[in-house]
């Protein structure tokens, strides 16, 4: 360990093709793991094909969960390198809120057409709610600490997520509560790979959201003060873009993409918990570290495996288990952090003076 | 900078005196007072300030004192500082019962009539054996991370804080092998022998109330030896400026890394007093809040400021504990109502973390540096810099 003492900035850009010893660990120790996951999804693979494509599916649904919910914290991490602990417990309101038009107010409790329609309700009343609600904490919570040392905004996050968790819980109850679904419950089969409906209906709300999110960060005049304030804030602001605004814009966006996944997440699982927030927080969190934090596309991607390896892990046959579930996910953080830690589709970035 | 280690050396010399004369008095209270008092004394000392809850005000001071090192003097953040206590704690469990029952080892160990089976150490060691170990694992997981930048240490911390409980939760059967009896915990602990003349039970409070005592003042000690030293200059130095201190010559890593491998030691300490304290070790009472709790405590009483870190150890364990709870009953009483006070506890420990870091971000009794660095940018809303 003491050996780069002397270059705190080893973990900068690769130098000369000369091979470090350390490196070489590095690679070698990194390969090996990869090596060892193919493996065992390898054994899985050949010992039942369909068990293996029926987990991996309903792995990928949570997956698309994960990256709603990731969006939010890597756009925030983007524009103001804050780790936004909040967001979560946002998700977990929104499953709330969701449960509350659908259930309570409309009072849908089975699949037809009216308990179709309280869904789109829910949805937008979800993703008005959860946006609202994000940008109103930017606003009171976020703002006056944006020149502050890095800890004070991130203890703010986490002071935020525990006023929204005392919100749920009074909301909610201390307990977990069952709600009845109004999405179909059929399923397909297809030569033994069994498919949820709920699944097909994730990924049609999902995938659409994403494609519009990628329209709006690219295309837009809105989206580019987005890219440019993320950049440089104070080059933004010569420029003459609104930098309170956009940072706004941009908690209210990831705040109704979380909406929408507490919308889907209370339909499709059917429960809610004001600890729920907590748990999948810090799951998306690590898949939008997975992807390389900052990174919209990286948060997808981190977002999927995390739900793909997850769902693996929980149902083959020759896994862990679902006890260890959470152990899994971290330890593919800390892996990462070791031996990539700008993510997959990230880019290192050297340290300036 | 003689005049100034003069006056170092007398505040060290008047801490010693003002600890000595609280742990006294607690134990005066607690020992002779309360039980020969009158009742209305005894209801009132047992309902607002628990000898029970005094002794656990001492294991989350140790730990945070130690947490301190970690985030306030070296500026790493720490959020998973609850795998350390876990981990001290299941050692406890290990080294001090009769829990590994394959064995039959007693060295200088104290075990209850009829558990002579397991390993049974005396509680010296194992503090010492604990804290060693919690100071390994912290090398472990600093070593590889601790080059990252500040939150990608945060969040490997995290992980490592989520990991280590849900291994002790699920550790009764791995392959076979029952590492932590899983959710039944390990209990009871050997009782702590006394200076010799007796055998702590779990009533005994006040006793251990001594000797908890001891090794918080023991830790008070050694973080302000430690500031005052090379190392802790040299943490001071990173907090400020991690790649000026470099250049300065302060070797990165092994600074990071002893900050990192003495505060893990007194999570260990801390995790061997909190086994003791409550006679077993149940894994399900480490988890992620209390990690943020004694982060709380660190920042809202004064990074880097000892007697801060102090303050806000007690004030938070106690609302934590038994305040809010004895509060809610009195309120509850005198106006016959019925509100769930604890579970106000999320909105009470969130709005004083938010209007904190609004209002005083440098903690209820800061360090004088750390004041300046937290109000550095606030002037200057319109300039770049």
């Amino acid at each position: 360990m003491p050996a780069d003492v002397a270059t705190p900035m080893s973990t900068a850009a690769p130098r000369a093709p000369r091979l470090d010893p350390k490196d070489l660990t590095y690679k070698i120790s990194g390969g090996l793991i990869l090596l060892g996951l193919a493996f065992w999804l390898g054994v899985n693979l050949f010992h039942d094909p369909a068990q293996f494509f029926t987990v991996a599916i309903d792995g990928l649904k949570n997956g698309a969960l994960y990256a709603l919910i990731a969006l939010g914290y890597t756009m925030v991490y983007g524009i103001i390198q804050l780790i936004n602990f909040a967001h979560g417990d946002l998700f977990m309101l929104g499953t709330m809120m969701s449960a509350f038009i659908i259930t309570t107010v409309f009072g849908q409790k089975a699949p037809s057409l009216a308990g179709y329609g309280a869904f789109a309700v829910a949805m937008i009343v979800s993703m008005a709610f959860c946006g609202g609600l994000n940008i109103g904490i930017e606003r009171f919570a976020y703002r006056r600490l944006r020149r502050a040392p890095k800890l004070a905004p991130l203890i703010t996050a986490v002071g935020v997520s525990f006023v929204l968790q005392f919100v749920g819980l009074h909301w909610n109850g201390s307990g977990q509560r069952q709600w009845q679904t109004v999405l179909p419950n059929t399923q397909f089969n297809i030569n033994g790979v069994v498919i949820d409906v709920k699944t097909v209906i994730i990924f049609a709300v999902t995938i659409p959201m994403l494609l519009i999110l990628t329209w709006l960060v690219t295309k837009t005049k809105q989206g580019r003060a987005m890219r440019a304030t993320a950049q440089d804030q104070d080059a933004a602001r010569l420029m003459g873009i609104n930098v309170d605004r956009t940072i706004a814009f941009t908690f209210g966006i990831g705040g109704a993409l979380a909406g929408a996944a507490g919308l889907m997440y209370q339909q499709v699982v059917g429960s809610t918990a004001y600890n729920l927030g907590y748990q999948l927080g810090l799951i998306a969190f690590t898949s939008a570290v997975l992807g390389g934090i900052g990174n919209l596309a990286g948060a997808v991607l981190g977002g999927l495996l995390i739900g793909l390896i997850q769902g693996l892990n929980d149902g083959l046959s020759y896994g862990l288990g679902q006890q260890w579930s959470q152990s899994v996910v971290f330890t593919i953080l800390i892996l990462l952090m070791v031996f990539r830690p700008a993510g997959l589709l990230g880019k290192n970035v050297t340290e300036k003076v | 900078m003689t005049g100034h280690k003069a006056i170092e050396d007398r505040s060290n010399r008047r801490w010693a005196i003002g600890f000595t004369a609280v742990a006294v008095f607690l134990f005066v209270l607690y020992h002779w007072i309360v039980p020969n008092g009158p009742s209305w004394l005894h209801d009132f000392v047992q309902g607002w300030f628990s000898n029970a809850n005094t002794n656990e005000m001492i294991v989350y001071i140790i730990m945070a004192l130690g947490l301190n090192v970690v985030v306030g003097y070296a500026g790493l953040l720490d959020l998973g500082f609850v795998a350390f206590w876990a981990i001290g704690g299941y050692v406890a469990g290990w080294l001090m019962s009769s829990f590994l029952g394959n064995f039959k080892i007693n060295i200088f160990g104290n075990p209850a009539p009829g558990l002579e089976m397991g390993i049974h150490v005396t509680f010296w060691w194992v503090l010492l054996a604990a804290g060693g170990f919690c100071a390994i694992w912290g090398i472990i997981i600093g070593a590889p991370t601790l080059r990252l930048k500040s939150d990608y240490l945060a969040l490997v911390t995290l992980g490592f804080g989520e990991i280590i409980p849900q291994v002790f939760i699920n550790g009764q059967d791995i392959n076979g092998f029952n590492l932590s009896n899983g959710n039944q915990g390990i209990t009871p602990i050997d009782p702590i022998r006394f200076f010799g003349f007796r055998n702590l039970g779990p009533f005994d409070l006040d006793y251990k109330f001594v000797i908890y005592a001891v090794i918080c003042a023991g830790m008070v000690m050694v973080s302000l030896r430690l500031r005052q030293g090379r190392l802790g200059r040299a943490w001071l130095a990173i907090r400020e400026d991690e790649l000026a201190a470099s250049m300065m010559g302060v070797p990165l890593m092994r600074t990071k890394l002893a900050a990192y491998a003495v505060g893990a030691f007194s999570g260990g300490l801390g995790g061997v007093v909190f086994a003791t304290h409550i006679n077993g070790i149940f894994a399900e009472r480490f988890n992620f809040s209390i990690s943020i709790l004694i982060l709380a405590m660190v920042v809202l009483g004064g990074m880097g400021n000892v007697w801060g870190v102090m303050v806000g150890a007690i004030v938070l364990s106690w609302i934590n504990g038994i305040g809010l709870q004895q509060f809610g009953n009195t309120v509850n009483g005198a106006f016959n109502t019925n509100i769930d006070f604890p579970s106000f506890n999320f909105l009470i420990f969130g709005s004083l973390l938010i209007l904190m870091m609004m209002f005083r971000r440098e903690g209820f009794i800061p360090e004088a540096r750390v004041r300046l660095v937290m109000h550095e940018h606030e002037d200057d809303n319109e300039e770049v810099h």
